[in-house]
């Protein structure tokens, strides 16, 4: 009987998979649900086991299902020796042996659509629960040490370096401690939380479990945003299943130390994200920011010194553990060690999730990996690191991607999310649209943020139909005005970034706003221009 | 750590009835827990279908908190509506991935489908219900909503159907969907 992998991720579903799932099971195969191998473009992605490994088709549709019956690729042996061609179905031979695959360093997604999700035995059988295993053998002085000596930095988004917050947590004097993972993954263009904990949920368990030993933490949290049921769903019962084995809960891995982890589900705040703002949520609040110091490494949940990591950082842990953290600091560049998950969205030919060591240059990324744009059109520019994050245009792909490479050229890499644009962009629109998001999102708490984006939206919209230079001239010293009351004096990074969304786009794509490129660059550097004209002169 | 060793509630105990009892209930299981709020809120949106303004109150007290900050929780979070559900809900994502696909015009096709269907024309219910205090009345029909990335940014435009993530939208697919709900 040949057996079908078919993805059981929600974005494979949100494309067919389940249909194609029926079709293959009444053919009389037998059919298991793995997490997405992340070659997203070719959804649903049908896995035929054979001789030589699993082999890849993409199989659109039911109809499809019948294309492979026809060529007889679903009989038992068929693939053993050698492909099968399918009319009308792409056939990508041994999955592993991949290009996209192969040219990638998977780590923290190692895993991730090898096996059925909840398949704890796959899981221990493919290296799993090594790490917490190590870690049990240490004192927790010398997990945070190895975490420390790994160059394992925070994931989502500001790359803070992870020992010294493990560090801070375990030393701070407290009657209890928590460890809360933040899976309110909000940004457009990245979805790697998602499919990981759809894909491979015991990877952040044990890494929230080594962090919980590490740290002196008992309970842990994971904040998954509402938008993500089926993740919520699975992460739910990959907990059942960890209690049940023992891996969380009185004692954990027989040890006599206690961990356990309950899953929050957010409810539709983008703020949320936000570390401070997703504490007050998890106590039963609005999701307002709150001013730091305190950092929540000293005063976090309920007041407690709490680890507050992404998704990304804590399943990063396991492997810094199980492989020793000299073999994760390895890889990388600079400052930037380890692996990245990026994540290539929008109008690209070849999206989903490319995990590899920093230092690739953004061009690689965008036209190696992703192919271009799904549209067949020039690409003109890309977003990096979700709303908030730089567009680049493509003069810029020799970037490297790497936390200060990026922080120099104004950008950031973020959560490692790419979102590749055609020659349709409009960037005045996207411009505006960053400030229209930022008032819809705003927690309200802080006025750079609250008010400023209101205004930007209406300043940009009297830059574009600015009758003369004079008048647009007044209105570009607003917006440098503007945007850097918002970065400096917003509480948070929701209002303190927008703006660089709206400073690159405008200083990349001056054309778009109907500005000269001198004019752009003294607004986005905030100099003067003209000495005639004036802030004041700006309004009547 | 927020304790609530004042027990469930100082009412005298009534037997769970109607909507009242109900939430009431909810409420009930989560005492002692830490942040009880969202998930009571939640769970009262799953089995109610929204959090009505006479929910607030009840939850106060079973939670040993005050009516304005359960109010500021329900008014701050999207998910939790207060007006009754539409029988159908259809999200289009506006986020940059999906609009670097084109979802802009997803969503004005749906706003347009929603829009035309008659039991909604007069209702006004289309208008994608951005603020977040206000939502649209008709418990009938179907409402059609922006929303923030789904996560589904590489198979984009996305969107959901009746809670079903939807991707590889188009404007005429999803007009017939919102064409077919109403």
């Amino acid at each position: 009987m040949t057996t079908a992998w078919v993805p059981c991720d929600s974005a494979a579903v949100s494309v067919g998979a389940d249909e194609v799932a029926a079709a293959l099971e009444a053919t009389g195969v037998t059919v298991r649900r793995n997490g997405s191998r992340g070659l997203l473009w070719l959804e649903p992605l049908v896995e035929l086991e054979s001789a030589r490994g699993r082999i890849g088709y993409a199989v659109r549709s039911p109809a499809d299902v019948g294309r492979l019956t026809a060529a007889g690729a679903l009989a038992p042996g068929a693939l053993d020796a050698r492909d099968v061609p399918v009319e009308g179905v792409e056939g990508l031979g041994v999955v592993d042996e991949h290009p996209w695959l192969a040219a990638q360093s998977r780590v923290t997604f190692a895993r991730v659509g090898r096996t059925e999700p909840l398949d704890l035995t796959a899981y221990e059988a493919l290296g799993g629960l090594a790490g917490l295993r190590r870690a049990l053998a240490l004192d927790p002085a010398e997990v945070v040490a190895a975490v420390t000596a790994s160059g394992l930095r925070g994931r989502g988004g500001a790359g803070f370096p992870a020992g010294v917050k493990w560090e801070t947590v375990r030393t701070t004097a407290a009657d209890l401690r928590f460890v809360c993972c933040n899976a309110d993954e909000g940004d457009s263009g990245t979805f790697a939380d998602r499919m990981l904990l759809e894909g491979d949920p015991f990877t952040l368990l044990e890494g929230m479990a080594v962090a919980g030993l590490a740290v002196g933490a008992t309970e842990g949290y994971v904040y998954v945003r509402s938008e993500y049921p089926a993740a919520v769903r699975t992460l739910r019962r990959a907990v059942e299943v960890a209690r049940v084995a023992g891996v969380l809960g009185p004692s954990v891995l027989g040890s006599g130390r206690r961990f356990d982890v309950e899953v929050r589900v957010g409810a539709g705040a983008y703020i949320c994200g936000e570390e401070t703002s997703m504490l007050e949520s998890l106590e039963g609040r609005r999701g307002e920011v709150r001013a730091k110091p305190p950092i929540p490494a000293v005063a976090g949940l309920h007041g407690r010194p709490t680890l507050v990591h992404n998704v990304l950082t804590l399943a990063a842990v396991p492997t810094v553990l199980a492989e020793g953290p000299e073999a994760y600091a390895a890889r990388g560049t600079g400052r930037s060690r380890g692996t990245s998950v990026f994540q290539l969205a929008g109008n690209v030919a070849r999206g989903g999730i490319v995990e590899t060591d920093f230092g690739m240059t953004l061009g690689q990324l965008v036209e190696g990996f992703g192919g271009g744009t799904a549209s067949g059109r020039p690409v003109r520019a890309v977003q990096v690191g979700g709303p908030l994050g730089a567009y680049l245009p493509v003069s810029r792909f020799d970037l490297p991607l790497d936390y200060e490479a990026f922080a120099e050229a104004g950008a950031m890499v973020g959560h490692g999310g790419v979102v590749v644009w055609d020659d349709g962009l409009d960037a005045w629109r996207m411009a505006r649209f960053a400030m229209e998001f930022c008032a819809k999102e705003s927690c309200g708490k802080c006025t750079p943020c609250r008010i400023g984006s209101t205004r930007g939206v209406e300043v940009l919209d009297r830059v574009r139909a600015a009758p003369d230079e004079v008048a647009r001239d007044a209105e570009l010293d607003l917006l440098a005005d503007l945007c850097t009351t918002m970065t400096k004096g917003s509480l948070c990074a929701m209002g303190g970034l927008t703006p660089m969304p709206v400073r690159s786009a405008l200083e990349h794509f001056p054309e778009d706003f109907g500005v000269s490129a001198p004019a752009a660059r003294a607004t986005v550097h905030a100099t003067p221009r003209s000495p005639t004209v004036t802030t004041e002169g700006a309004r009547p | 750590v927020r304790h609530h060793d004042r027990g469930p509630s100082s009412s005298p105990e009534r037997p769970p009835s109607g909507r009242d009892g109900t939430v009431r209930a909810i409420a009930r299981r989560h005492v002692g827990e830490r942040g009880p709020l969202l998930p009571v809120l939640h769970e009262v949106v799953e089995a109610l279908g929204h959090v009505d303004d006479t929910d607030v109150p009840v939850v106060a007290e079973v939670l040993n908190l005050s009516r304005a900050d359960v109010h500021g929780v329900v008014s701050f979070y999207a998910d939790f509506r207060r007006t009754p559900a539409p029988a159908h809900r259809v999200t289009v994502c506006r986020g940059e991935a999906c609009q670097a696909v084109g979802a802009e015009a997803v969503h004005q096709a749906a706003l347009a489908a929603a829009r035309q269907a008659p039991a909604l024309a007069s209702a006004g219910t289309a208008a994608a219900p951005s603020a977040r205090d206000t939502a649209p009345a008709a418990p009938a029909g179907v409402e059609v909503a922006e929303v923030f990335c789904l996560g589904n940014c590489a198979l984009g435009p996305s969107g959901t159907v009746d809670g079903a993530l939807r991707g590889r939208l188009t404007p005429e697919g999803v007009a017939a969907t919102v064409e077919a709900l109403a």
